[in-house]
């Protein structure tokens, strides 16, 4: 646990070093405040389009930090030949997967925490006030789901010998789920035998991101959704990301370096 | 020898120095008379969107209208507080907006139970997944999401109305739905304004002729202004072409009842029979014209 703590902290300062979330954070918060300085009919009350596209950006940047960050560990590792002395060290090659995951998961969080404390400012400034219950309930959702999406994108890093590849089709299959993964059971309907089964399976199988997006539930002030229905989406949450890590341990202890 | 190497060397450089220079000096002439050739025909073309002051028109062209009924739609789940059909979901009590159907911009064509498109749970997946959007149907004019939100939060449908009109702005139940809706929130100026800018796009337009009515006879409490407005309205609606289309039809029987109406309660029982007599020629429901004809006889028999 020591070796996988070690390695994660080594992630999370390079993730502090780089410039790719201060680049985003400035950026979402441009975009926020530009929307936000319009009045329109002379109301400066209307906020919940404001705080729909500052969720919107959060979403987006988050998901292009965790997927390109996770992406990246192994491959560059590997480039850069920093890997062999590595495991060089009483480490075993699960802990340092482990510790890759560990950090860009805490990365995420550190990142999260600054994007929300932002969203819920720009909030506050029109709605006077902070319903806490629900903002934390949208900040661990979306924690939970990174991390299974940062376990994915590891995963990924095994299987596609690019960066990039992996980053794209890591993406697309994120925004996929979250588009289409609820609405799969229903377009399976319409399909005849083999693809009905087909559908119908993967429906079955795909992690459902979708139930960590409460953004509309934030947006129109719904109240906060049940404790035990958030510690439920928290347990399906773990089981894909085990799942998916199990799978990138497995995978890198049987492939070869070079 | 290697002297005279670097001279001839040297000027051959030179040479060519200034032959790119002349190069240069000649294509920046080029591109200057070009230019000015090139500018008289482009400000008179048709296509040019510079002349736009809208920065959707000028970086989106008219492609932008395509995505006006996306915005208009988007109000109307904001007015649902986001518990609204996709396109996988039965969108048979949705196919009219209804936040045209309530402020009358549109003849409502909905049917069916707008409270459950969503229909029992298909799967534990589809159950537990209605835990993390809104499933549960809420009007923002009647409390919102929690019930307990006043009236005033039916502003936040009005972003997305402005974007539709910008997007679009020949598309005339938007400004009406606006300025309904900004009436109900007491934003008299504010909605006279839109329907106005609605006007000034589509001019003498029955519709908004018939809203702005509304305006001066409920809200400024103007029925001169408001008849004048109403029988603009009718007269433009009789030079329509295609005033007989279910849409126009609709319009009409809108600006005949306003009008008949407004007779009513000024005691001129013949104009307002009159004006039901029309407003009976085109009426969907004959039957209840009818009814109010006899109640406003029965009304004049001393």
């Amino acid at each position: 646990m020591k070796n996988i703590w070690a390695l994660s902290a080594v992630v999370l300062k390079e993730s502090i070093r780089r410039k790719d979330f201060y680049v985003v954070f400035v950026v979402t918060a441009i975009v926020t405040l530009v929307m936000g300085s319009v009045t329109l009919f002379h109301d400066d009350q209307i906020v919940r389009y404001l705080k729909e596209i500052c969720l919107l950006l959060i979403w987006i940047s988050s998901l292009v930090i965790a997927i390109t960050m996770a992406a990246r560990q192994i491959p560059t590792e590997r480039e850069s030949r920093t890997i062999y002395p590595l495991l060089a060290k009483p480490i075993t090659r699960t802990e340092v997967l482990l510790g890759k995951f560990l950090g860009c998961w805490l990365a995420m969080a550190v990142a999260l925490v600054a994007f929300y404390v932002f969203f819920g400012l720009v909030a506050m400034t029109k709605e006077h006030h902070w319903p806490l219950a629900n903002y934390f309930q949208a900040v661990w959702l979306h924690w939970v789901m990174l991390g299974v999406v940062v376990a994915m994108s590891l995963l990924g890093s095994l299987l596609f010998s690019a960066v990039s590849a992996n980053v794209t089709i890591s993406l697309v299959a994120v925004t996929f789920i979250l588009l289409i993964g609820r609405h799969l059971d229903h377009i399976a309907v319409q399909f005849g035998e083999p693809a009905r089964s087909g559908l119908m399976g993967l429906f079955f199988i795909l992690p459902h991101l979708e139930f960590f997006d409460v953004r509309d539930l934030v947006i129109h002030n719904w109240p906060s959704i049940h404790w035990l229905v958030c510690l439920k989406a928290t347990a399906y949450g773990t089981v894909y990301g085990a799942f998916f890590l199990l799978a990138a341990c497995l995978l890198f202890r049987r492939r070869s370096l070079n | 020898m290697m002297t005279m190497s670097t001279a001839q060397t040297n000027a051959i450089r030179e040479t060519r120095s200034f032959r790119s220079a002349l190069r240069l000096l000649l294509l920046l002439v080029c591109g200057f008379c070009l230019a000015i050739d090139l500018s008289g025909w482009f400000q008179s073309w048709p296509g040019n969107r510079t002349q736009s002051t809208n920065p959707l028109a000028v970086t989106m062209g008219d492609a932008r209208r395509l995505f006006a009924n996306q915005f208009f739609v988007k109000a109307d789940a904001y007015f649902h507080s986001g518990m609204y059909p996709t396109i996988y979901d039965n969108r048979q009590s949705f196919t009219t907006p209804h936040i045209a159907e309530d402020s009358g911009a549109m003849k409502g064509k909905n049917t069916g139970d707008e409270t459950a498109f969503l229909g029992p749970p298909r799967n534990w997946i589809d159950a537990f997944g209605r835990q993390f959007y809104p499933s549960v149907h809420t009007h923002l004019s009647d409390g919102g999401a929690d019930g307990q939100e006043g009236e005033g939060t039916v502003r936040e449908i009005l972003p997305w109305l402005a974007l539709s009109t910008e997007l679009d702005p020949k598309r005339v139940e938007v400004y009406t739905v606006t300025a309904y809706w900004l009436r109900r929130m007491n934003k008299i100026d504010e909605s006279e304004q839109e329907l106005r800018e609605g006007l000034k796009e589509n001019p003498g337009d029955p519709q908004l002729l018939f809203d702005l009515g509304r305006l001066f006879s409920e809200a400024r409490r103007n029925p001169g202004n408001a008849r004048n407005v109403w029988e603009a309205g009718l007269r433009n609606w009789e030079s329509l072409p295609d005033k007989e289309s279910d849409k126009n039809r609709f319009v009409a029987e809108e600006i005949f009842g306003a009008l008949a109406h407004l007779e009513e309660t000024a005691h001129n029982t013949n104009q307002a029979t009159a004006l039901l007599e029309r407003l009976k020629a085109v009426s969907t429901t004959p039957q209840s014209v009818q009814g109010w004809i006899e109640r406003l006889k029965g009304q004049n028999i001393p």
